[in-house]
């Protein structure tokens, strides 16, 4: 036992803990537990009332047990009875209790929310803290709605004590968190924002969490906190090491407010005042002077306590991405960093310096380190800082030092660790992709990659090489040479079976003329590999075979032969088998006209985002990975090949599926794969009229697909093409919204006559009020415009209004047309209700207009998280442990209209075997049902 | 966020700032001590896992952790760590792990006066053990003494 026994010594807890430590085995410890809690249970239940202490004890004693990993079914009540003990030290077991095992049980919350209420009333500043803290700690939303609106109270009230404040601020950040529709905003708000000015440094921290918060949903109410912030933030920087007291860490001042005020600066753009952004400006150069200077201290927490602020005022200096000097200045600290004997700083300096690519005006600088980079990625021992120098890598790769920067990740992804090969195979593919001027070279990297890693080459991948050397004829004889070489190595991948099998089978005349090439030596090539290769390859290759029938008529016996062998026309597969024997039929009916229709050559694929790309956010997280994309697409001209400009907003286009889009042959349907480019499919996305001024263009293709995206979400970008890029911001509260739409002229060219219009059909008027002001009729090149719709939802709509916008770019007249994404169930608020509660509503609404059911296929990988998160963001309240079966999701929530609120209920069935899902709506309108279940059909 | 004590698989104290079921929380405990646990010395004090940022340090046998998102400060979560570690060893007097395993809820005491949801309420040591103190203080006025008998649990 140790010496040390603070406070109040529970001698009977310290002996049941040397008891559990002394157990030999897990048995033991076990059977000591349960003769415990037997022990418990008895006391509890005893006639003899227990006095506090013993209470306390016993309480303390199955919190140790909770802790140690058991269940713990009993003891809640008599832990509420410790809180209303007036004997500080049961009351804060009690406290300690109810917080680590909250139990919903409704009952037990009104009788802890009861003791909570009588302590936050009791002027005693210990008793408040305590109270405050539980509400923190068990933030549910029964609290929330118990205390929200008293919080705010005791925050701002001038005769709370300092700690009261300080806890009052985090706990209602807690509850804002948690729910944020329950902290009302009011007048107390600008008095939290001048608590920035606090005396006490502890307030202030505890204040700039607050505000940082809140002021992300209300950037204007908060707006003040900006000055304020930069003076305190000015006052703490300059100050010297030792004038703050206690709130200098080895001999930094203040860095947890200092990384907090930097923080929140983050929240908005560069302030407008003068004077206020030449102080700020003042203190991030201190700041990053004070870098270069020697450490105070030789001990690790002064160095992290000090680069911590420099990390974050470089943070904030790539947020505001406007100041060239101070970017430059950063990527040089940065730089520095890169080799520190630090491993921490390394890791962090990889990281930020990845932002710092992005930036115009850094990304110059960040290349000066290429070598660097390339180093830690060969030398560095822990798996996470490689990792970063990928991501880095991948970041400031442009044209100039693609070959070196691909040729780089292609060596390390020899020795590369497992976990992270098929991110640098995706990443290699992209930038190969991307920065090809020769696309020999292309071709070359990603055999090289199904070499090298051929296990980790995804689908996604190979479709891809295929994609492009079918849409350039440049490059098909090369890709057919390069194969078939490839395909001479005794054990080739899987894949580079597939990649040579279809390319051969499209080009292989290409290089037939080479007698060490011939038809012949190429079919018996490709057969060699047959046998040892999985049955989707196989059905691949039988294609190759039917083709090289038409290509090459002198080698149609022997693919007659193999056509006609048992191993085939009597395969157990099904699809093999269907296969050959339809082959071997056409291949003995058909014309050769016929054959040279049916088989001819694929046309090219219409132009889309990489489907590489769109596998590599769908890892990453969409958006670290877009960020970058779109800066970098402006700086490098689309690169996708074909004459059109890629559709750089398309990118909901969903992988293609191998048999429709690539062979178009066997069972599936002959279709080709889709229109060419030239027939406009998805080519050009702003119709050029010549001068028809009042034509409203039809609507963008791909906008269907955008707008679907912003069902779940509120931010994003809605539109771009060459010119032009259309985003949003919105925030919607019960009936309510404000929509942000942000319109950039990608061009260095003046938009002249910029007139957008929002449309709302006849059927959709009377029910969504939209307003806006119209905005400034010249948008200049490089610039941005701003347009705030605010919108009032009356009754509910099924229509989604146009957004129509004319302009004249150049001497011609542009019109565009985009589907806005305000959709009912944006006016959605979130019910939280219990499992009995949800079923009896549920059955309330059991009429059968009430109802409406689809099921429907997965369109994409069926995830729990992110179903969970699509039908959060989708706006009802996902409710947890409802639904008797743990697979299935039920959410509810209320549809705020101007006219009356709608109660929805639904569930999601997922069907993981059949990759399906059946969603259920229930609401007391047939056409919210209707409408909802299509919305939310439509995002799985 | 969370914060945990791991030593040889046990855990010796856990603080949850977000709703998580009790079955994840294990779930999570289990795996975040493989990962931790499998760490070399000198390797970086911050990892990614699940879509959290890990930044641990070592304590003698203790692995302290805490589980931030992607943008919160690395470094200053370190020195959050060790402001914490400082807490308890100037409350404690040098601190080992067995003061924490038998004083689990001075632990938590401490721990809820420095963090509040996640966030720290006050960074001056100060502030945060005269809080602390004046607890104690407050304890020992309304103590009376008992037998040993009873304090054994025997009376």
């Amino acid at each position: 036992m140790p010496a040390v026994s603070k406070g109040d010594g529970m001698r009977g807890l310290a002996v049941f803990i040397s008891d559990i430590r002394n157990c030999k085995s897990k048995e033991a410890e076990i059977k000591r537990i349960n003769k415990e809690l037997a022990n418990i249970r008895s006391k509890f239940k005893g006639d003899k009332a227990l006095d506090g202490y013993s209470k306390k004890k016993y309480v303390c004693k199955l919190l140790f047990i909770f802790l140690l990993g058991h269940d713990i079914d009993f003891g809640h009540m008599e832990a509420v009875n410790l809180l209303s003990s007036n004997k500080y030290t049961e009351k804060q077991i009690g406290y300690l209790f109810i917080s680590v095992l909250v139990n919903s049980n409704s009952e037990l919350i009104r009788l802890i929310n009861n003791a909570i209420k009588n302590d936050l009333a009791s002027r005693n500043p210990t008793f408040m803290c305590l109270a405050l803290h539980c509400i923190a700690n068990v933030g549910s939303r029964e609290m929330g709605e118990a205390f929200a609106a008293d919080i705010p109270r005791i925050l701002v009230a001038g005769d709370s004590m300092d700690s009261v404040k300080q806890s009052a601020a985090l706990c209602l950040l807690r509850l804002y968190k948690a729910s944020p529709d329950l902290v009302p905003m009011g007048e107390w708000t600008a008095r939290v924002v001048h608590l920035l000015n606090d005396q006490h440094m502890g307030v202030v921290t505890a204040a700039v969490s607050l505000i940082t918060c809140l002021c992300k949903k209300n950037p204007d109410d908060f707006k003040t906190c900006i000055s304020l912030a930069v003076s305190r933030l000015s006052r703490i920087v300059s100050s010297a090491s030792t004038d703050l007291q206690d709130y200098t860490y080895y001999f930094v001042p203040a860095p947890w407010l200092s990384v907090k005020l930097l923080r929140l600066l983050q929240c908005y753009p560069p302030p407008e005042d003068a004077a206020v952004k030449g102080r700020l400006v003042e203190c991030l150069e201190t700041v990053l002077n004070k870098a270069q200077e020697p450490p105070k201290s030789k001990k690790v927490q002064h160095s992290n306590a000090k680069n911590a602020i420099l990390f974050e005022t470089i943070s904030l200096i790539i947020h505001y991405d406007s100041e060239p000097n101070l970017l430059v200045r950063a990527c040089n600290q940065l730089g520095q960093f890169l080799q520190h004997r630090e491993t921490n700083l390394r890791y962090l300096a990889l990281e930020s310096m990845c932002t710092l690519a992005s930036s115009e005006f850094s990304h110059e600088a960040v290349k000066t380190h290429i070598e660097t980079v390339i180093n830690a990625l060969k030398t560095e021992r822990d798996v996470s800082v490689r990792q970063r120098a990928v991501d880095l890598l991948y970041a400031m790769c442009d044209r100039s030092n693609a070959p070196q920067i691909v040729a780089e990740m292609l060596s390390y992804l020899e020795t590369a660790d497992y976990s992270i090969r098929e991110e640098i195979v995706l990443k290699v593919a992209i930038l190969a992709e991307k920065y090809a001027v020769d696309y020999t070279w292309y071709v070359d990297t990603i055999l090289n990659l199904i070499r090298i890693a051929g296990d980790y080459v995804s689908e996604e991948v190979w479709y891809r090489v295929i994609q492009i050397v079918i849409n350039r004829d440049d490059v098909q004889g090369y890709a057919a040479k390069t194969v078939f070489e490839a395909l001479q190595a005794p054990a080739c991948h899987e894949n580079l079976v597939k990649v040579g099998g279809y390319i051969l089978g499209e080009f292989g005349n290409l290089i037939a003329g080479d007698p060490r090439s011939s038809p012949l030596i190429q079919f018996n090539l490709l057969h060699s590999k047959f046998h040892l290769c999985s049955v989707p390859t196989r059905a691949l290759l039988l294609s190759t075979y039917i083709k090289f029938v038409n290509l090459f008529p002198e080698v149609k016996p022997t693919i007659q032969d193999v056509l006609r062998s048992d191993s085939q026309l009597r395969n157990a597969d099904v699809e093999l088998q269907q296969r050959a024997v339809e082959y071997l039929r056409l291949s003995t009916v058909a014309s050769t006209d016929i054959l040279a229709t049916v088989l001819e050559e694929m046309p090219p694929f219409p132009e889309r985002e990489s489907s590489i790309l769109a596998k590599l956010k769908k890892k990453k997280g969409p958006s670290t990975v877009t960020d970058l994309e779109d800066t970098k697409r402006e700086r490098s001209v689309d690169v996708n090949g074909g004459p059109e400009p890629a559709p750089a907003s398309t990118s909901a286009m969903s992988t293609p599926s191998p048999s429709a889009d690539l062979l178009g042959l066997g069972a599936a349907p002959p279709a080709p794969a889709g229109p060419p480019p030239s027939s406009g499919g998805g080519g050009l996305l702003v119709d050029v009229f010549s001068d028809s001024a009042s034509v409203v263009a039809p609507l963008a293709p791909g906008s269907e697909d955008n707008f679907a995206r912003f069902v779940c979400k509120n931010n994003g970008v809605l539109f771009e093409n060459q010119l032009l890029q259309i985003g949003l911001k919105s925030e919607f509260r019960q009936n309510l919204g404000r929509m942000f739409i942000f319109y950039g002229n990608k061009t260095s060219t003046q938009f002249l006559n910029f007139t957008p219009t929002l449309i709302c059909s006849d059927d959709l008027q009377p029910n969504l009020n939209l307003q806006t002001k119209p905005v400034d009729p010249t948008v200049e090149g490089g610039a941005q415009v701003q347009q705030v719709v605010n919108i009032e939802c009356v009754s509910d709509f099924t229509e989604a209004p146009v957004l129509n916008i004319q302009f004249r770019y150049g001497g011609t007249f542009q019109n565009v047309s985009v589907q806005l994404p305000i959709t009912l169930n944006k006016f959605f608020q979130p019910t939280e209700m219990a499992s009995q509660d949800f079923f009896q509503r549920w059955k309330q609404l059991s009429n059968p207009q009430q109802e409406v059911q689809n099921i429907f296929k997965a369109k994409h990988p069926m995830d729990t998280e992110v179903t969970k998160a699509k039908i959060i963001g989708f706006g009802s309240a996902l409710l947890e442990e409802v639904d008797p079966n743990p697979a299935n999701f039920v959410g509810a929530g209320i549809i705020h209209t101007k006219t009356t609120q709608i109660g929805c209920l639904l569930r999601l069935e997922p069907n993981l075997q059949a990759q399906m899902y059946r969603l259920t709506l229930r609401t007391s309108k047939e056409a919210v049902s209707q409408r909802l279940c299509e919305l939310l059909s439509a995002q799985f | 966020m969370s914060l945990g004590n791991i030593r040889q698989g046990k855990l010796r104290l856990q603080k949850w700032y977000l709703a998580t079921s009790d079955k994840e929380r294990k779930k999570m405990v289990r795996e975040l001590m493989q990962v931790v646990l499998a760490r070399k010395p000198k390797m970086c004090s911050f990892l990614e896992w699940r879509d959290l940022k890990v930044v641990y340090k070592r304590y003698a046998s203790l692995y302290f952790c805490c589980a931030i998102e992607g943008q919160d400060n690395e470094l200053i979560t370190l020195e959050l760590i060790h402001r914490y570690v400082e807490l308890l060893d100037k409350y404690f007097g040098s601190v080992c792990e067995l003061d924490i395993i038998f004083n689990f809820e001075k632990a938590y005491f401490i721990l809820d006066e420095f963090l509040m949801g996640g966030d720290v309420q006050d960074t001056s040591k100060k502030s945060v053990l005269k809080a602390i103190e004046q607890a104690d203080l407050l304890q020992e006025e309304d103590e009376s003494p008992r037998s040993v008998l009873e304090e054994m649990g025997l009376a």
